[in-house]
């Protein structure tokens, strides 16, 4: 076949199927400034005649998202913050310090990522009501403060960390929190803003696990709201892509502004295994 | 003093993820329910009679059917899709390659919930899209979701545009990874492109094709959400899941221990099935 033929159909193809890929997100966008029924006419338009505002000011004025939303921003931001601090200090030990079971107790970790986080839900849940954590942020927080994930992943990285550089550091008489927090922190970096934006994204995305401990409507996440709206409000189409819409957009644009940092841990996590 | 820095850390997971997994399975061998969660005086011992009277129940294996129907399905199109996708990123024709990667990898950071709201209306019966365009070509109106032979295909194919990217970003480093000398020394040869991607593509992305597979196939197993917003489970229970069938006895009918015993028959699935793929996979190997 002719290269230039082979080159217009490669990119052509791409082409097509990104559009197919993504029509669905904008679709979302289009019709989440209809007018309410505008979506459910026969053919569906493609974009309003009368762009309206009108669901997004339904959406935070009586159902509620705005509360929803801030729930979901605080949980993530707040999860993303403590699972660094506990992940962090957790993957520099494992990759550089030297404690006795140190070996084994990381292959125990490893081997628990088999276990799919649904078998503990259960008696989670029985514990985060015998400690009064039901329908409250630390519900959601605290079970995911630490992971073994993030633990993987800063071992990983923590691993390139040259060893005369901390040697040099105790030589001087630094303590090794003051190594940890002076040298080996600016170090990290890169797999701290990695670590921070895979946190947040699955918090923020999360749902079994948020759906069945924040039962009360006042701390529901955004996602956990969007399915109870969508199960209620069946027939009303632009209401709820207008909901799909503050919920997606946050994530997106936080993932476009930092998709080097997201692809390179999804590397690091498995491949490179 | 090593012990500071991991210690935090090893007891969330030890106090939060350990010892719920031992409570669960305790847990699975008691009849606990909404009596017991009112006064623990109520709970008893019933030993494995929580497993018998699950394997006995027709809708658990009604659900385990759907969601190998899921896994089977699902799995195989969605690695097919992200293979393909790194085919096309990884051509040395292709132009603009970050901004293609990024489109097709921009569902994969989406929320469940949402997407799948918009493929609710997207595929719904009167308004939907779909319909609209399949319209065109004669085809009439399908009840994608409504229909017990569409819903659970119409939820497969969510999973493949939600998921594949993904593994793509994964397969196109792997394919990054295969020497260009060797495709050289083909083409040399004469051989064709199927022929290269046949004998030296495919062979040398083996491992990370097998690594795909377990992750993908674990995380389809845990199917949940998706039914949960789309179809309720309905039509006719067809897309009613194992997690969802958990979920319900659990926290719908507060029947914890026999929720317990559901979730392990789900572990002990997915073990089985790793091991099932690496067998094979092991198998196929060798003959190569």
């Amino acid at each position: 076949m002719n290269p230039r033929v082979v080159r217009a159909l490669v990119n052509g193809v791409l082409i097509v199927v990104s559009a197919i890929v993504l029509f669905p997100l904008l679709w979302m966008l289009s019709v989440s400034f209809m007018q309410s029924g505008e979506a459910s006419t026969f053919p569906p338009p493609l974009l309003s005649a009368h762009p309206t505002l009108a669901n997004y000011e339904t959406l935070f004025a009586r159902a509620g998202m705005g509360r929803y939303l801030a729930n979901s921003l605080a949980i993530a931001t707040l999860m993303t913050l403590l699972s660094l601090a506990f992940n962090l200090s957790a993957g520099y030990a494992f990759a550089k310090l030297q404690f006795a079971g140190r070996e084994r107790i990381f292959q125990v970790l490893l081997g628990a990522l088999l276990i799919p986080l649904q078998v503990a839900m259960i008696p989670l849940f029985l514990l985060m009501k015998w400690l009064h954590l039901v329908n409250s942020y630390g519900g959601v927080i605290v079970p995911g403060m630490a992971g073994v994930f993030g633990i993987y992943l800063v071992r990983q990285y923590a691993r390139s960390i040259p060893d005369e550089l901390l040697e040099a550091a105790r030589i001087d008489g630094a303590g090794e929190w003051k190594i940890f927090l002076r040298i080996v922190l600016p170090l990290l970096k890169p797999i701290v803003v990695t670590l921070a934006i895979f946190t947040f994204l699955a918090s923020w995305n999360d749902f079994m696990w948020p759906l069945i401990v924040l039962s009360d409507q006042n701390w529901q996440t955004a996602p956990v709201a969007l399915a109870a709206l969508s199960r209620e409000h069946v027939q009303d189409n632009e209401l709820m892509m207008a909901g799909s819409v503050v919920t997606i957009v946050p994530v997106l644009l936080l993932f476009l502004v930092l998709q080097r940092h997201y692809i390179q841990g999804l590397l690091l996590g498995s491949v490179k295994g | 003093m090593a012990w500071t820095f991991v210690s935090p850390a090893l007891l969330v997971i030890g106090v939060f993820f350990g010892l719920p997994v031992v409570a669960a399975f305790a847990l699975s061998l008691t009849d606990f329910d909404l009596y017991a969660l009112a006064d623990l005086k109520n709970l008893r011992f019933v030993g494995l009679s929580n497993y018998l009277d699950v394997l006995q129940t027709p809708l658990f294996w009604k659900s385990l059917l759907n969601t190998t129907y899921f896994v089977v399905v699902g799995v195989p199109l969605s690695i097919g899709a992200s293979l393909g996708a790194a085919l096309l990123l990884n051509s040395p024709l292709t132009r603009c390659k970050g901004l293609f990667r990024t489109a097709l990898f921009a569902p994969v950071v989406t929320t469940v919930v949402a997407v799948a709201v918009i493929w609710k209306y997207l595929f719904h019966t009167r308004y939907g899209l779909i319909n609209y365009v399949l319209g065109y070509v004669g085809i009439g109106p399908i009840d994608w979701l409504g229909d017990a032979h569409y819903a659970m295909p119409t939820i497969i194919l969510f999973a493949v545009w939600k998921n594949f990217g993904y593994n793509m970003i994964i397969l196109l480093a792997g394919l990054q990874g295969v020497p260009q000398e060797l495709y050289e020394a083909a083409r040399i040869d004469g051989a064709s492109a199927w022929q290269a991607f046949r004998h030296i593509t495919l062979p040398s992305l083996r491992p990370v094709l097998l690594l795909v597979g377990i992750i993908t196939m674990a995380g389809y197993f845990q199917l949940f959400a998706e039914p949960y917003v789309m179809t309720l489970g309905n039509p006719l229970q067809s897309t009613y899941s194992v997690l969802y069938f958990m979920y319900e006895e659990g926290f719908t009918w507060w029947s914890l221990g026999r929720a317990s015993a559901i979730a392990f028959l789900l572990f002990a699935l997915i073990l089985v099935a790793t091991r099932v793929l690496l067998r094979v996979a092991r198998r196929n190997g060798e003959e190569a």
